[in-house]
């Protein structure tokens, strides 16, 4: 397993499309063989995926977002990216 | 349990084709279905499609590209939020038409290759010199900017020159490479004496495939399919019939999947007469195979029915002659028999002789049957 670091910077890759299912109301990514229903962390963690902020700077945010110190939900943001990463969904530019 | 609502719909857009696989995933009758829906009936499906659920649509044929509205049917997808996939041989692919199919908004586009090299791949299509088109196409794939995902269909005749087949998909830069197993219905059953590979090749193909995979983390994306012939139990045939997927065959036929029509005694529903969400919902065909309550003896008790429904219904006809029976593959089947009979004549060896899918021999099967 890669370790996923602070600085790197998630981009959702190219073959891959967030889209809000309005008839299942549930949020699903696409890709060319498939489709994944997306729960709603893994959601907004794909929605911030867009290349421009590193890792910490998403935890960050999401943070924010949630209302929560950004410590307690670091490994899960991190955990989400790996799984992801591996699926070749994101990649991690440098 | 509430009725699923379907995930990905399959776009026939024609039967015609300008190649001749003899593993074709067109019924063998194609020949007999000769019309086609038009622009806006296509546009109709999908708009359908997209109210009941669908939120991917992939386009194939035959060759779509023989369709010259194709662009025009993807932009619709497109405009409704629709993923956009399109399966082409490759062999009339222009600039021109790559631009349109960009300028449409489609997400992906696949090209077929049938071997790593000219003679080996034109024959495999019948004999028209196609294997230089072929490349053109998957390079103006990446010069228009799409991702190139190359679909090859490995049976016993190519099966031997994977090496060579992931050497020329890294050569084209191909973001992915989907070498799947050829699946025995339809057209492929007719050849499966020559195309069938030996258990041999089959795992020899899986290690290559793996380290290629292992090798090439990152740049390019390897699926290796596995056939179900030489596996313990059945595939779950598109996660299960009328689950999460349907095609729309070229003449507005309605088929749970694309090899559907193959087993006699179903009727298909036409786009034409009925709305999609009546057919997915409440058209005998679909409702039939849905589920696990119409399953038979050996899968009714078996802890793997949520797991593969009881395998490819086109299956358990083709090699049976009851889609209501267990598939054949599933070493629980009473008739597994005929699987393990396949096998050991492949073993022994193959027959060379291919039948090409072309409109004559489509024809003539027809009235053999």
């Amino acid at each position: 397993m890669m370790a996923i670091a602070d600085t790197s910077k998630p981009r959702l890759a190219a073959k891959a499309r967030l889209k809000w299912d309005a008839v299942r109301e549930k949020h699903l990514l696409l890709f060319p063989e498939g489709v994944l229903v997306l729960n709603k962390t893994a959601h907004d963690v794909l929605a911030l995926c867009a290349g421009q902020r590193e890792v910490a700077e998403i935890v960050k945010a999401l943070a924010t977002q949630y209302g929560v110190d950004a410590n307690a939900i670091d490994a899960d943001v991190k955990e989400i990216l790996q799984k992801l990463a591996q699926k070749t969904f994101v990649t991690l530019d440098d | 349990m509430e009725t699923p609502r379907p995930f990905s719909l399959l776009c026939e857009l024609t039967y015609r084709c300008p190649l001749q696989c003899p593993y074709c995933s067109n019924p063998l009758d194609f020949a007999r279905h000769k019309t086609e829906l038009d622009t806006e009936e296509w546009q109709r499906v999908l708009t359908e499609a997209a109210a009941l659920g669908v939120v991917q649509a992939h386009f194939s044929g035959g060759e779509p590209l023989l369709r010259s509205d194709a662009s025009q049917i993807i932009r619709h997808a497109r405009g409704l939020g629709l993923y956009t996939n399109l399966s082409t041989g490759g062999t009339l692919l222009t600039e021109k038409l790559a631009g349109q199919l960009r300028d449409a908004g489609l997400d992906s586009l696949q090209v077929s290759i049938q071997d790593a090299d000219a003679e080996n791949s034109d024959r495999m299509v019948g004999g028209a010199p196609s294997f230089e088109k072929k490349i053109r196409a998957a390079r103006l794939v990446k010069i228009t900017g799409f991702s190139l995902t190359l679909n090859v269909v490995l049976q016993r005749q190519n099966i031997g020159r994977i090496e060579a087949i992931i050497a020329l998909a890294e050569d084209l830069d191909a973001e992915r490479l989907e070498l799947a197993n050829t699946q025995f219905n339809g057209w492929a059953l007719k050849n499966r004496a020559a195309l069938l590979p030996t258990r041999a090749q089959v795992e020899r193909a899986a290690d290559v495939a793996r380290s290629a995979s292992e090798r090439l983390k990152g740049r390019m994306e390897i699926l290796y399919v596995l056939p179900d012939y030489f596996e313990q139990f059945p595939k779950a045939c598109l996660h299960g019939w009328g689950r999460v997927f349907l095609t729309v065959a070229a003449d507005g036929a309605v088929l749970p999947c694309q090899t559907a029509r193959e087993i006699r005694g179903l009727k298909f529903d036409n786009v034409r007469e009925r709305s999609l969400e009546k057919i997915w919902f409440e058209s005998e065909t679909f409702c039939k195979f849905r589920g696990t309550d119409w399953l038979p003896g050996p899968c009714q008790s078996c802890p793997r029915k949520e797991v593969d429904f009881g395998g490819c219904r086109c299956q358990a006809f083709l090699l049976a002659g009851d889609a209501s029976v267990t598939d054949p593959v599933c070493s629980l089947s009473p008739k597994h028999g005929l699987i393990v009979e396949a096998l050991a004549e492949s073993e022994a060896g193959a027959n060379k002789n291919l039948i090409y899918r072309t409109a004559s021999s489509s024809l003539q099967t027809v009235t053999r049957q």
